[in-house]
């Protein structure tokens, strides 16, 4: 379990990233920070792993304050995945995968092996394995960057906007992935993200935040969806647009989904 | 009369008498790669460090560039007639002035090198729990190598072109052949001697840039 208490952050130059913000992540979820560039989520998310110092505030881990932890130590026991995949570029494709086994003192043929596994276990090609992070495309280096993430088996996951540069067919595949390990691995995941799609996608809880690390609403995405806080959040996940409010119309016989604009958007499968 | 001085040096390169001895070319050679050495392994403890701490760090970047950048523009002449009647005669004047000429070059390699790399993969180095030694050691050095290679090719460079000087004040190396040369109005001597330091120079380069080819590429 993840807890922030009343934490905020003001940067050096003066901007508040994030205002009294408290929210309670249960173990075995995922949760999504979703907004705007600026609203604090990635700021929220580094916190976790004490790249980011809280300038009031705690964050706790399991009821430990991570502050009082090393913070060497402390990102060895944590899984991160960030945007652009943050390969090391001198390293091969395996040696970058098990390089936080190797931070844990495991040995060298058993890290190389484990990295195998998990680069398998990501839907990679094991051909890739020996090759350096920039032969491999975006959505290839995403996955190396997620089998990084999980090779050392750790019971937290940050991840930073991971599916963020790559192209959108290649985004819903490692999405679909990501939900697939998650049902097998049950991880306590930290996702954040600008796409409310993306982030109702993934997220047992999603949390809407404003300019300034504001909460505009803490819910599932039904919750959200079925009684929106106020009109940020109504336009934020799309509820004013035609693709978001759909109805049941009789066509031919067969109950269809229509959208806002009467565009047909699919049919009513058995409940 | 050019032509003459190119001919004696050809034929001053040729005589075998001046290929041994202690003032045979091969003697000269070592004693001129010798000084070059030295005054690089020093200057690197002095360059290396601080340019790897600026450069890992961030803080007096302002001062390296206006350090680089003044002790460039210092000559080595004045500053060895300086520190040797500073020091007195002896190996320490010339080492120290082609050392102050070897200190720029190295340091800006160091943290230009440190400076060139991602701060994304320095950011995520550290959010898998590097250690900051373990950054600077196995990510931003690794990383920077052909800039740092490339200053150690620069100061290499300079030394040995500029430690000729070291003759001037009696103390040996390829310098001899030309300020000797020039004091007996011996120019074929002189030229000869300033083409074993371009040879030399030339092959140092070649090997400096193979190193940094190498460096590149892993």
């Amino acid at each position: 379990m993840i807890e922030f208490r009343s934490v905020s952050k003001t940067f050096a130059d003066g901007t508040t990233a994030v205002r009294d913000f408290s929210l309670v992540l249960p173990s075995r979820t995922t949760t999504v920070f979703v907004g705007s560039s600026g609203c604090g989520k990635t700021t929220l998310l580094r916190m976790v792993n004490r790249l980011v110092e809280p300038s009031s505030g705690q964050v706790l881990i399991d009821d430990v304050d991570v502050a009082t932890r090393n913070p060497v130590e402390l990102r060895r026991s944590i899984g991160y995945v960030m945007q652009h995949a943050g390969l090391l570029p001198h390293r091969r494709v395996v040696d970058n995968v098990a390089v936080p086994l190797r931070l844990a003192g495991v040995g060298r043929s058993e890290a190389t092996s484990r990295a195998l596994a998990a680069l398998e276990t990501v839907g990679l090609d094991p051909a890739l394995a020996r090759r350096y992070p920039r032969q491999l495309s975006g959505g290839q280096q995403q996955r190396v960057g997620v089998a990084r993430g999980l090779v050392a088996d750790p019971n937290i996951l940050l991840m930073d906007e991971p599916f963020g540069a790559v192209d959108p067919i290649v985004r819903d595949d490692l999405q679909q992935e990501l939900l697939r390990l998650q049902r097998e691995l049950d991880k306590t995941i930290v996702f954040v993200t600008h796409d409310i799609d993306e982030a109702f996608l993934l997220g047992d809880q999603v949390v809407i935040l404003r300019r300034g690390g504001e909460v505009a609403q803490v819910g599932t995405p039904a919750e959200i969806l079925a009684d929106p806080a106020d009109d940020f959040v109504r336009t934020f996940v799309g509820l004013d647009k035609a693709r978001r409010t759909l109805h049941v119309e009789e066509r031919a016989g067969a109950r269809i989904v229509v959208d806002g604009d009467g565009r047909p958007a699919g049919v009513l499968g058995p409940a | 009369m050019s032509d003459n001085v190119f001919v004696g040096a050809g034929q001053w390169l040729t005589d075998s008498a001046h290929w041994s001895g202690t003032d045979g070319v091969p003697a000269r050679l070592l004693e001129h790669l010798g000084y070059t050495v030295l005054t690089v392994v020093i200057a690197a403890a002095i360059a290396l460090p601080l340019g790897l701490w600026i450069g890992h760090t961030g803080r007096l970047r302002g001062l390296a560039v206006a350090l680089t950048g003044s002790l460039r523009a210092l000559p080595t002449l004045g500053l060895l007639t300086l520190v040797v009647l500073w020091v007195g005669i002896g190996l320490t004047g010339p080492i120290l002035a082609l050392v102050v000429l070897s200190v720029p070059p190295l340091l800006a390699g160091a943290y230009a090198g440190l400076e060139s790399v991602d701060r994304h993969t320095i950011d995520a180095a550290r959010g898998l729990g590097f250690t900051e030694w373990q950054v600077l050691t196995r990510v931003e050095i690794p990383l920077a190598l052909p800039l740092i290679v490339g200053g150690f090719r620069s100061a290499v460079l300079q030394v040995v072109s500029t430690a000729t000087v070291a003759a001037y004040i009696g103390l040996g190396g390829l310098g001899t052949y030309l300020i000797e040369g020039v004091q007996i109005r011996d120019y074929p001597m002189t030229l000869a001697g300033s083409l074993v330091v371009v040879v030399l120079a030339l092959v140092l380069d070649a090997g400096f840039a193979l190193a940094q080819r190498s460096a590149a590429r892993s």
